[in-house]
């Protein structure tokens, strides 16, 4: 991303056009990512309301992705997943 | 000019202020009471339970929450004032930095009194000095009058800037001295002001936005910059603003400097507030001897008048520069520093001596003040400086 002059800046430091988040993709930050099984998935949804991110989308009550551009890794879901459905594996670079 | 409905009236400093304060009606006032200013609040509380203001009036538990609330209040678009002195000053620090970072208008008036410790409740200069680069417009007042009518320019010009702004007076010796004060109507004080226009709103639900965002070493710097550009384009507001006061109500209120006699003066004393005004007395004295001296006083120290300093004070012999605090860098007080630099660019400048007086209400007598021009005139005649810095009213 191409950074502001000063003079281009808001007074203020106010950011405008809100929200930004979904531009600011947090998943670049992860060493682990999680690794789905979904055999073994419930669909008991403890991940989705674990989830820091709201990385875990869910369509009628069954979870259909993991969004890991907002995945920081931090393995919670598979911490608090009752079947091990869920395992974090670490990144390859 | 409209001087036929101009009152005098009896006040102290904080009465003067509070006010002005209730002819500002502004929309906030959040504080917690410190000597030596606590009576402004305590008067204008009452204005509040009276209802001869609309105020929201929020009485917190500590000045760190108040000058907080001053600050949520004025980014949801407030007229918002507060007033403190000394530690009450140095609770609110780290949140001073806020308030003009995220150039929100704030008028504080301050009761000048010294930090701990040890401990004292009287005047000087050390509490304002201490916040001199949190990035607030600082205005020092000589006299109850001056408090009253800089509080109304400084709640137009900390408008105008979208910058907060500091009006101090000398604690107990302005704070508490009842001098006659020249007051407008109530109407022309509002008419004056008018309403304020924010930058930004918090309230404003149409229009949603992000205040005080975290800034790494990606964007700080830009940021601090553009605060640089603020308080510049500050200096030409100032001068205007008290430009269009003193004509629309025909009074002569200095907005950045008051010269007395500097024109044609060969030694001249750089002073603020209270003190100036002993000064100018030790200067009536000197003159009907024929001797050429006059002052100059500093009332805005931030922004720094730099440029007007330097043409003021370039043709003279000796300057003598007036500190009611200390900086522990063995030079002196902090205005002759900042002085010193400011005429540094100069190819021909004049002496510069630091003196340091008045400390935690120490008495600044006539007395003293003649001393200070003794000992400018000996620097001239032998046109040398032998002390850094002149500690003035000591015990040796």
């Amino acid at each position: 991303m191409k950074l502001k002059p000063w003079r281009e800046l808001e007074e203020g430091a106010v950011i405008k056009n809100v929200p930004t988040s979904l531009k600011y993709k947090t998943g670049e930050w992860k060493k682990e990512s999680p690794l789905f099984d979904s055999e073994k998935c419930t669909h008991c949804l403890l991940c989705w309301l674990y989830c820091p991110d709201f990385v875990i989308k869910v369509k009628d009550g069954k979870i259909y992705k993991f969004d890991l551009d907002y995945c920081k890794g931090c393995g919670i879901c598979s911490k608090v997943c009752p079947k091990g459905a869920i395992l974090m594996k670490e990144e390859k670079i | 000019m409209k001087t036929e409905t101009k009152k005098i009236v009896a006040k102290t400093g904080n009465e003067a202020a509070a006010y002005a304060m209730k002819q500002i009606n502004p929309d906030v006032v959040a504080a917690y009471p410190i000597t030596p200013s606590t009576e402004i609040i305590q008067i204008f509380s009452k204005y509040v339970a009276d209802g001869e203001v609309d105020t929201e009036f929020i009485p917190v538990e500590s000045e760190h929450s108040a000058i907080s609330v001053c600050i949520g209040a004025s980014t949801g678009g407030a007229r918002v004032m507060t007033a403190t002195s000394s530690q009450g000053l140095a609770l609110m620090h780290e949140i001073l930095y806020i308030a003009s970072s995220f150039r929100l208008p704030i008028v504080m008036i301050v009761g000048n009194r010294a930090l701990s410790g040890p401990i004292n409740i009287h005047c000087d200069h050390s509490d304002t000095m201490g916040s001199r680069d949190s990035g607030w417009i600082q205005i020092y007042c000589e006299n109850a009058n001056e408090v009253y009518h800089t509080i109304i320019n400084a709640v137009k010009i900390s408008e105008k800037v979208n910058l907060p702004c500091m009006v101090m007076m000398d604690g107990f010796i302005v704070t508490h001295g009842m001098e006659n004060v020249l007051i407008l109507e109530d109407e022309e004080v509002r008419e004056f002001l008018g309403k304020r226009e924010p930058l930004y709103s918090i309230l404003d639900l149409k229009n949603p936005i992000t205040v005080g965002p975290l800034a790494l070493y990606d964007y700080y710097m830009e940021h601090k910059r553009s605060q640089v550009d603020a308080i510049l384009k500050s200096k030409k507001i100032i001068s205007d603003v008290f430009e269009e006061y003193n004509r629309k109500f025909g009074l002569s209120i200095p907005s950045f400097i008051e010269e007395y006699f500097l024109d044609d003066a060969e030694i001249a004393v750089i002073a603020m507030s209270s003190a100036s005004g002993t000064l100018k007395e030790a200067v009536d004295l000197l003159r009907e001897k024929g001797e050429r001296v006059g002052i100059l006083r500093l009332k805005i120290t931030r922004p720094f008048p730099y440029e007007i300093l330097r043409k003021k004070l370039e043709n003279l012999k000796v300057v003598g520069v007036m500190d009611r605090a200390e900086t522990f860098s063995t030079m002196g007080g902090p205005v002759s520093i900042e002085v010193k630099a400011a005429l540094y660019s100069l190819i021909k400048r004049p002496l510069i001596q630091s003196f340091v007086f008045g400390l935690g209400g120490r008495e600044f007598s006539l007395e003293d003040a003649i001393k200070v021009f003794d000992i400018l005139k000996k620097i001239n005649k032998e046109n040398k400086l032998e002390e850094e810095f002149i500690y003035i009213g000591l015990r040796e």
